[in-house]
């Protein structure tokens, strides 16, 4: 162990500032190690902690658990019993596994934790769960809130207390339109856009037809036949065969024929007269079956209701015979105060429309027999003449009309309550309207200056076709009795038949096997079978 | 020159006219586009080189015009946070749509009275297309198919005292909503953000 010996003496040696009981130490210790002590263990260890110790295998002991630091273990060598804990003021951060936790106050910072503590409760009074959540969770929640609400809690919502008006009772969001997928308004498209012919299907040669905006001198009858006035005569076109026949010629070259009617059932035809006699032909035998006299100006307007036939005259009166009696003659309705122009029953007979060069439409009752006749309506909204009129013949109590040239418009009327539905700027004279059978429209003729036919679609009044080609104005128009066809009459001398009504074939064809399948229901089962 | 000048100017006061202004065409033309009152009962107008639609219908005219002039002064007092359109079911009384305009307010304008360099025309210009954005917006809005009313909202500063015919009301969000960022403008003094959010489709 000498090695030992030889250490301890240059340690000692080096240190000159180590306490001086270290001489006496080494003595003993000296003393110990020639005794023969345990040679395992560390010899500084042993000369440190077992110089004061007699026993020196307990204070072996202790020394290998507590000290590392021979020179301060000497220090305390005068109580050697207590060893362990007169060590601890050296190392104060590393109290000893004991019992009792004392807290060390240098270690808790009470100004930090007093100014936290504070701070908080003034930052955030009103969140009283706050000390309860993580901070994480809390930093969570206020990106949350301020993500929903924006900076809610630093702003006020109000609102004015009283409230806008709600919309009218019943108005529904219209704009459904703008959403429908665009399939739907194609097809539809196709069904209502047709094809019209723009040319006229046939021309027809009307030498020394009148030009003569007040006359009416086309009609056609239920038995498809055309009647057209040129001049003095009235020629009948077969429309299925296209023969012509003269009906008759008046006697004198200053006579003309100033407006033809037929009877609902198509056989007996109305001439009215520039004498002022209204005649009644039968077509069958062509022959003149009465002549009624009574008007003092010519007859320009002629009208059926059953079995009484009305006539305008120039002097504005509006005589209605009763062609079956002998006194023909059972009313007069005197409205106007210059010539009748325009002259239509109702399809329901209920009321009689007149229309004068005096720019007055009337609607009269149908009590022709009136001693002192009043019109129920008078309207005076045009500004011309009123020659057009057409009743709607799928709502029986509208009228169209249209005025001359200072006019140019065409007005719809509901004769049951007077009022004035619409009216619509044609920016051209109106000769005559007619409705179509098949179709929601009309059609126009016109003067200066496109000399067209305008079909309008009813009620929205937007132009679905202009049909041209007569070289001067369009003054009447007549419709083919199966409504697909419309002739019209210019004062170029030309009649042109124009096929714009045509009935669709698969409409007709699907119409067909509807009501055959209605009269057969026996079929209509085995077909869905 | 100096007429070139004083145009280019931008006051306080001018910016709250415009923003108000332009309040009352967005307010107008949202009603039109969505369809809440009858198409009918709107009058075309010129503005910002568009053709917008603006209400005919008296009550709604009055209702209009005193929001907007409460809100003018909150403008020019900068204490006015944002103005909200609620469009709101009136069956079920569930909120369907919720436009939102965002106001920022340049708040040194307050003590400043020098005013800001921009153009008016540059400015209706940016109006002009948040406008124009609005009523495109129906291309992609779902349809409000029942009956609907609108509400005004308006969001001001924590400490503003609330005159006698304002109330205080909820957010009225939307549950389950998309939101459409639209174009912003600004006349250099207040800012204005317009943002739609709908319910979303399901």
């Amino acid at each position: 162990m000498n090695h030992f010996s030889l250490e301890n003496e240059i340690s000692s040696a080096v240190r000159m500032d180590a306490p001086i009981t270290r001489g006496p130490a080494l003595r003993w210790q000296r003393k110990m190690n020639e005794s023969g002590a345990d040679a395992s263990t560390s010899g500084n260890i042993l000369n440190v902690s077992c110089g004061p110790s007699k026993t020196p295998m307990k204070s072996m002991n202790r020394s290998m658990t507590q000290s590392k630091t021979p020179s301060t273990g000497s220090s305390a060598s005068k109580t050697p019993k207590s060893g362990g804990k007169s060590k601890t003021p050296n190392k104060p951060k590393t109290p000893i596994g004991g019992d009792r936790f004392i807290p060390n106050r240098s270690t808790t910072q009470f100004e930090l934790g007093y100014y936290k503590l504070t701070t908080e409760n003034a930052g955030q009074p009103d969140e009283e769960n706050l000390d309860l959540m993580s901070p994480s969770k809390m930093e969570y929640q206020k990106i949350m809130s301020e993500n929903l609400h924006g900076d809610l809690l630093n702003s006020k919502i109000i609102s004015y207390k009283s409230k806008a008006p709600g919309a009218p009772e019943g108005y529904h969001n219209g704009l459904k339109v703008l959403y429908s997928s665009c399939k739907t308004p194609i097809i539809n498209a196709k069904k209502t856009v047709r094809h019209i012919p723009q040319v006229p299907e046939r021309i027809l040669d009307a030498p020394e037809v009148l030009d003569d905006y007040y006359l009416n001198l086309l009609d056609w009858s239920a038995n498809n036949q055309l009647a057209v006035c040129l001049g003095g005569s009235v020629y009948l076109w077969n429309a299925s065969t296209g023969d012509i026949t003269q009906l008759l010629q008046l006697e004198t070259s200053e006579e003309y024929v100033g407006a033809v009617a037929w009877v609902k059932e198509g056989n007996y035809l109305a001439v009215g007269c520039s004498t002022g006699e209204v005649q009644l032909w039968d077509i069958a035998q062509e022959k003149r079956l009465r002549n009624m006299t009574g008007h003092v100006a010519r007859v320009g307007s002629l009208s059926w209701n059953g079995p009484i036939l009305s006539s305008g005259s120039r002097s504005g009166n509006i005589h209605h015979h009763d062609v079956r009696m002998v006194e023909h003659h059972v009313g007069t309705f005197s409205g106007h105060s210059q010539e009748v122009c325009g002259l239509k029953w109702s399809p329901d007979g209920r009321y009689l429309a007149s229309g004068g060069n005096d720019n007055l439409l009337n609607i009269w009752g149908a009590n022709v027999t009136d001693t002192s006749p009043q019109p129920t309506y008078v309207f005076s909204q045009h500004l011309a003449a009123v020659k057009a009129l057409a009743w709607c013949p799928w709502q029986p109590s509208v009228l169209a009309s249209g005025g001359g040239t200072a006019d140019r418009h065409i007005r719809f009327w509901n004769c049951a309550t007077g009022s004035c539905l619409d009216s619509v700027d044609t920016k051209s004279q109106v000769c005559a309207i007619l409705w179509s059978k098949e179709y929601k429209e009309l059609i126009s003729s016109h003067g200066f200056a496109l000399n067209q036919l305008t079909i309008w679609k009813y009620p929205t009044m937007t132009k679905v076709a202009e049909l041209t080609g007569h070289s001067s104005r369009v003054l009447h128009m007549a419709m083919s009795p199966d409504g697909s066809t419309v002739v019209s009459a210019g004062a170029d001398e030309t009649l042109r038949l124009w096929k714009c009504f045509a009935l669709d074939e698969e409409k007709k064809k699907a119409m067909k096997s509807v009501s055959k399948d209605k009269h057969n229901p026996i079929t209509q089962r085995s077909l869905i079978r | 020159m100096a007429a070139t000048v004083t145009q280019n100017a931008i006051t306080l006061k001018g910016s709250t006219e415009i923003v108000a202004e332009f309040f009352m065409y967005g307010i107008n033309s949202i009603l039109y586009q969505r369809g809440i009152y009858p198409p009918e009962t709107f009058t075309r107008a010129q503005k910002y080189g568009l053709t917008l639609l603006v209400t005919t219908d008296e009550q709604l005219k009055k209702y209009l015009n005193e929001v907007i002039s409460q809100i003018k002064e909150w403008l020019f007092n900068m204490t006015v946070k944002k103005l909200v359109v609620v469009i709101r079911s009136i069956d079920t009384n569930e909120v369907l749509e919720r436009w939102q305009f965002d106001v920022e307010c340049d708040k040194t304008a307050l003590t400043e009275s020098k005013p800001r360099e921009k153009s008016e025309k540059e400015i209706s210009k940016e109006i002009g297309s948040v406008i124009r954005q609005i009523t495109a917006s129906v291309t992609f809005l779902p349809l409000l198919e029942s009956a609907c009313e609108f509400d005004l909202l308006v969001y001001t500063d924590k400490n503003l005292e609330v005159p006698e015919a304002w109330g205080e009301s909820g957010p009225q969000f939307i549950a389950n909503s998309e939101e459409v960022r639209l174009r912003t403008f600004t006349t250099t003094i207040h800012k204005v953000d317009t943002m739609v959010a709908y319910k979303k489709s399901d």
